[in-house]
């Protein structure tokens, strides 16, 4: 029943960001299957990250939407990508945000994460590693949806 | 497990029956758990020669032993005990009992701080349980032209939305709530689909989306709760137990008291701290002795290791019993383990090998060296002696294995009948629980001041010791045909001597505590 909905979903939500596009700033560069999706992010207006380019890797379970995709910065030199110096996002591409796990919610989706990524970006003032990253990146576990983060982004 | 009406009955019968003021049946009720041992140990403090100060902190009684699970009868008493507190709201606050029943999980069962919560602001006390106050109990519904945010699917099926209003299918719903219940084990705090959205779906609701094996886990889950959130209410920590035990004890009081309870399945442990028991040790102690031991493990591990050297003929020997009084294999040197003094001077009003001698009066003129030297050097007298009892009661597993040989043989050898020879395994238990009382009697004087108390204290430690190690020793000693009832004699009085040792320690200690009579080297807080 799971994978019922998920690919369903999933579907709608593809043909959804093909036929009206992604949110502004974003394009969608992979979405081959329904597991999957790379997504590329720009931060619009003035930022501290004015000019560069990010990409969004999201995994969906068979679960999704009732559980959260699992969402992480790509880190590929050959495309210049690398995940954005942020107090929330550490090296590995890891983010902790509250809504990828306890304020997830299934109404939620690819379209409104991103928007959310963005304004999370955007309201940056000071590019800044978390304080933790050496010790989390050295012991972080492959999947983010594995640790658990203690939330600091209340504002997202 | 025995119903609290066998443990009723059984206290009639009981000798001090006639101690108790009817009027407290809580007390009845503990003092009778603590008459289950017939070794002279009382699982419970014993609370009978308390002087009644405070009626409030008599509250160590084990109300009641309850099970879930495996139990159809306890399971309903919890369930029961819920009911009447959301009957109670339910009147009290004029709520829909779903809505009662949600805000007393929300407030941890605690009635009073909600209804008073309540009374200062209803709005928003509901609002924080999630709850909409006019909200009409959940139904499914069919809805025209409906598409789920969820799913995206716009087929006429079935809908459903809690008070808040935000709609979903019901399939979408069902896989949402058999997935928080199956694979996060959350039964309390399902909310609502939408985002931040905090209503709760209640009990009723999800009896209309789940099938019937999630509702039953579902119930489980929402019934365990009650005991996890209740202060009084603990699950015995003993594996595959399903018990939950009852006891009123404050944080605030575990430094005097120790709320030792047995449960149905005979495991004892401290209410308190959920540990196995570790009387006459109260829990603050436990826990900074615990968390010194593992800080400093590195020396405790250096100092557990299992060899020591004969100190006539430097042979390496390794202690694989419980008896302290050593014999070396090559030179047969006859010497303590624990202080590895001379055997000779102990047995004797020499023995003092259980207190620690400060040496060196003149501190002031110490430098800091040789005093960080002794702090260390007091620290592992404790430790040694801590680790050690507890090394000899993991041994005693198999000498409870030798003893059961040795019983065996003494039914063969001699005329001795099955219930004659089982002073041996008497003996053995005697001595794992006084090993254990004894094992924290050390951690509790590495931080007792030195006062004239702590010195009666040792004297009842330096009698223990003593007493154990010459039961431990009469066990470990091969078995002589001609003697049997010889040793039977000598291991039934000793057992029994043991025993008594044990009990005017714990009982001493334990009033020591009401009378605050224990004076801590350093400040313990809770």
């Amino acid at each position: 029943m799971g994978s019922r909905i998920s690919a369903k979903r999933l579907t709608k939500e593809l043909t959804e960001l093909k036929t009206n596009g992604p949110p502004t700033g974003c394009t969608l560069i992979q979405a081959d299957d329904l597991e999957c999706w790379v997504v590329s992010l720009q931060v619009l207006g003035e930022s501290v990250y004015e000019g560069e380019e990010f990409a969004l890797r999201f995994k969906f379970s068979s679960s999704y939407p009732i559980d959260s995709p699992e969402v992480t910065f790509v880190n590929c030199p050959e495309r210049g990508w690398k995940a954005p110096v942020h107090p929330h996002i550490y090296t590995n591409g890891h983010i902790c945000a509250s809504v990828l796990g306890s304020g997830w919610s299934p109404v939620l989706n690819v379209a409104s994460l991103l928007l959310t990524f963005q304004s999370m970006l955007a309201s940056c003032k000071k590019k800044e590693l978390p304080p933790d990253n050496d010790r989390y990146v050295r012991t972080a576990p492959s999947n983010p949806k594995q640790t658990r983060f203690v939330y600091h982004d209340d504002d997202v | 497990m025995a119903s609290e009406n066998e443990i009723m009955t059984d206290i009639s019968d009981d000798d001090y029956s006639d101690a108790f003021d009817p009027d407290e049946d809580m007390e009845a009720e503990f003092d009778d758990a603590s008459s289950i041992s017939d070794s002279g140990f009382s699982p419970i403090e014993p609370d009978s020669h308390s002087t009644g100060k405070d009626p409030k902190g008599k509250g160590k009684a084990v109300d009641s032993m309850l099970t879930l699970d495996n139990h159809p009868g306890a399971s309903e008493k919890l369930k029961e005990e819920q009911k009447v507190a959301v009957a109670y709201v339910e009147e009290m606050l004029q709520l829909k009992s779903e809505q009662a029943a949600v805000l007393l999980r929300y407030f941890a069962w605690k009635k009073e701080k909600l209804v008073e919560t309540y009374m200062d602001s209803p709005e928003s006390t509901l609002a924080a349980a999630g709850i909409h106050e006019n909200g009409a109990q959940p139904r499914l519904k069919r809805v025209r032209g409906f598409v789920c945010e969820v799913c995206y699917d716009e087929m006429a099926q079935e809908t459903l939305a809690l008070s808040c209003d935000h709609r979903f299918c019901k399939s979408c719903y069902a896989q949402y709530v058999t997935s928080k219940v199956v694979d996060e084990g959350e039964s309390r705090r399902i909310q609502c689909m939408g985002s931040k959205c905090n209503v709760i779906v209640d009990e009723k609701t999800v009896e209309l989306l789940v099938e019937e094996e999630v509702l039953e886990r579902y119930r489980s889950l929402l019934n365990r709760t009650y005991v996890d959130d209740s202060t009084s209410l603990r699950w015995c920590p003993a594996p595959n137990c399903d018990y939950a035990l009852k006891c009123h004890i404050l944080p605030r009081q575990l430094d005097s008291i120790i709320p030792t309870v047995q449960c149905s399945c005979l495991h004892t442990f401290c209410f308190g701290c959920g540990d196995a028991d570790h009387r006459p040790c109260c829990c603050p102690i436990v826990r900074r002795w615990l968390k010194k031991c593992a800080d400093d493990s590195e020396t405790s591990n250096w100092i557990s290791a299992n060899t020591k050297e004969c100190t006539k003929c430097h042979s390496t020997i390794e202690k694989n019993g419980g008896c302290n009084h050593m014999t070396c294999k090559s030179c047969k040197w006859e010497f303590c383990w624990v202080c590895m003094g001379p055997w000779s001077e102990h047995g004797t009003a020499w023995y003092n090998c259980s207190r620690y001698e400060e040496k060196g009066g003149d501190a002031v003129n110490q430098d800091a060296q040789s005093k960080s030297r002794a702090s260390l050097e007091r620290y592992l007298h404790y430790y040694n002696r801590f680790a050690n009892h507890e090394q000899s009661i993991k041994l005693e597993h198999e000498l409870a294995t030798r003893m059961e040989k040795k019983m065996e043989e003494m039914q063969e050898h001699s005329s001795l009948s099955w219930i004659e020879v089982q002073f041996l395994a008497k003996a053995v238990e005697t001595l794992t629980k006084c090993r254990t009382v004894l094992k924290w009697t050390y951690a509790m004087a590495f931080y007792l001041a030195k006062n004239n108390h702590t010195a009666i204290f040792e004297d009842n430690q330096a009698d223990l010791e003593q007493a154990v190690e010459g039961l431990s020793e009469l066990l470990e000693k091969p078995l002589d045909e001609e003697k049997i009832a010889e040793l039977r004699q000598q291991t039934t009085d000793k057992t029994v001597y043991v025993s008594k040792r044990c009990q005017i320690l714990l009982d001493d200690t334990l009033r020591g505590y009401e009378e605050d009579r224990w004076h801590w080297a350093e400040a313990i807080k809770m």
